[in-house]
Formats: C-alpha cells, structure tokens, sequence
C-alpha cells in the first residue's frame, strides 16, 4: 500500500501515526517459502542504500562473480538506461536491481519460478552517475555484485 | 483507459524469450510542477508473466524504472501458439493485461 505525501503527513501529525505508518508498511521482500510477498513498499521508499537493504531483509550479502550485471559503461540519456542481470548461480529464485545514488535506489525486483532462465533486463532513470547493484538470492542465500554506470544527462526530472 | 503492452515471444531450442513494452507514465512522485507542488506519483508497481495460464515470472518495480516500462525475460518451455499474457496493476489499482502467441 503506498501513501501520497498528503496521507503520509496526516497520519504522521496524529500522534500515533509514526507507528500506524510503520505498522502499514510491509515487511519481507525476499520470498521465503510459498508465500508470495506483495510490493515492499518500505523497500521501495528507502531513500538510501542501507535502508533499502535492511528493509529488504538483505544486510548480510556475500560478493559474487557469478554475477553479471548488463549496462552501459556510460549512458547518455539517463531517462533510459538499459540494465539487466544474468545470474549463474544454481536456484536462483530472486534477483533486485538497485540504484545507489537514486532518491529511490531500489529499481526493480523479480521473482523467479522455476521455469525462469535467469537473466532479466529492464530500463530505468537515473538521475546521476551511480553503482547500479544487483541483490540475488540463490539456494536461500544472498549474493551481490555491482557495476559502475556514468550518467551524462540525469533522467530523474528534477 | 490504459494502452496496450507491445509485446512478443519467440520460442527457440526449448527457450521462449519474451520482450514487452509497456505503457505507463511512471510518474515517480518526487518531480514538482510550475507551481511548486509534487506531481503525484502513478506507476506500475506489480507485474505478472505467464504461460499458458501458469505463471513464469512476477516483478515488483519502483519509481525508477522509465517511463513505458520495457522487460525482458526468458523461460523454459514454451512452443509455437501457446499463449504468454502480462498483466500489471499500478499503485491507483489500475490494472490490464495483455498476451500473445508464442512465434
């Protein structure tokens, strides 16, 4: 569930609403089990690295070569920046694509079934030179590995 | 009333690859119009592939991904005609889907 800012500043000034709005904020990114998780809306809104990976549940990663992360070296329209992630670790089941410099570093995020072949590529605004990273989890662990993008022209609109 | 997702799946030695783009504003929230205020923020939030009925991929994306959102994704399986459908729901709860042959 996501609140616009209006919202978010209402159940803020009430004076339990620090808490309503963490209480409405979903947990639990990273699917475990057969439960599929709904949109991580508290992932999505971390406005800094370090939250996104705490929200998603993924603070301890471990470095992978196994890894590959397709982007541009330099992108020249940062409205539009091609970047895909092929991994070759056995089971991989989930794979994020983060920003870091982003106001919202997390991009996207996929599930993966069985059936998956795991590559996947999408396009996203950045808004300046920035490590694109990638978050993989594989055989229920977690691995990361990241590459640098630099952005000539910023997509983010500001 | 949304506009369709251009999509296409080609299937070859047991693998069908499928590329999309869709259409959406993407609308992050965070820019501000002429007067100053913030541009509310509408975009796809939840997207679902499958084939033949049976789901082969979900993706949850944020603000950042572009405008006209483009995906591609492979998956095991797949032969000529059967059907691959994509459907996505923004954060206003719009939703569509659209699907294809497989070539």
């Amino acid at each position: 569930m996501i609140l616009t800012d209006p919202q978010r500043r209402t159940v803020l000034k009430s004076g339990s609403g620090a808490l309503l709005l963490g209480m409405l904020l979903a947990a639990g990114l990273l699917p475990g089990g057969e439960a599929q998780a709904g949109w991580n809306s508290a992932a999505f809104a971390a406005e800094e690295l370090n939250a996104v990976l705490q929200a998603m549940g993924a603070e301890e990663v471990s470095a992978s070569d196994e890894l590959a992360i397709l982007a541009p070296e330099i992108a020249e329209n940062g409205a539009e920046v091609p970047i895909g992630v092929t991994s070759k670790l056995a089971d991989t089941e989930y794979i994020a694509i983060l920003v870091e410099n982003n106001p919202r570093p997390l991009g996207a995020a996929f599930i993966l079934t069985p059936q998956s072949v795991p590559t996947v590529q999408t396009r996203f605004k950045m808004g300046q030179t920035s490590f694109v990273r990638t978050v993989v989890k594989a055989g229920g662990r977690l691995y990361t590995a990241r590459r640098e993008v630099i952005v000539t022209r910023g997509g983010c609109g500001f | 009333m949304s506009n369709p997702s251009r999509m296409r799946a080609v299937h070859k030695d047991g693998i069908t690859e499928v590329r999309v783009l869709m259409s959406h504003v993407m609308e992050t929230g965070l820019r501000k119009d002429e007067t100053g205020a913030f541009i509310p923020a509408h975009f796809i939030t939840e997207v679902t592939a499958r084939h033949e009925g049976e789901v082969v991929l979900q993706v949850q994306f944020g603000p950042s991904v572009s405008t006209n959102p483009y995906l591609v994704f492979s998956f095991r399986g797949g032969a000529r005609d059967e059907l691959v459908s994509l459907s996505w729901v923004d954060n206003r709860g719009d939703t569509r889907t659209d699907e294809v042959p497989i070539r």
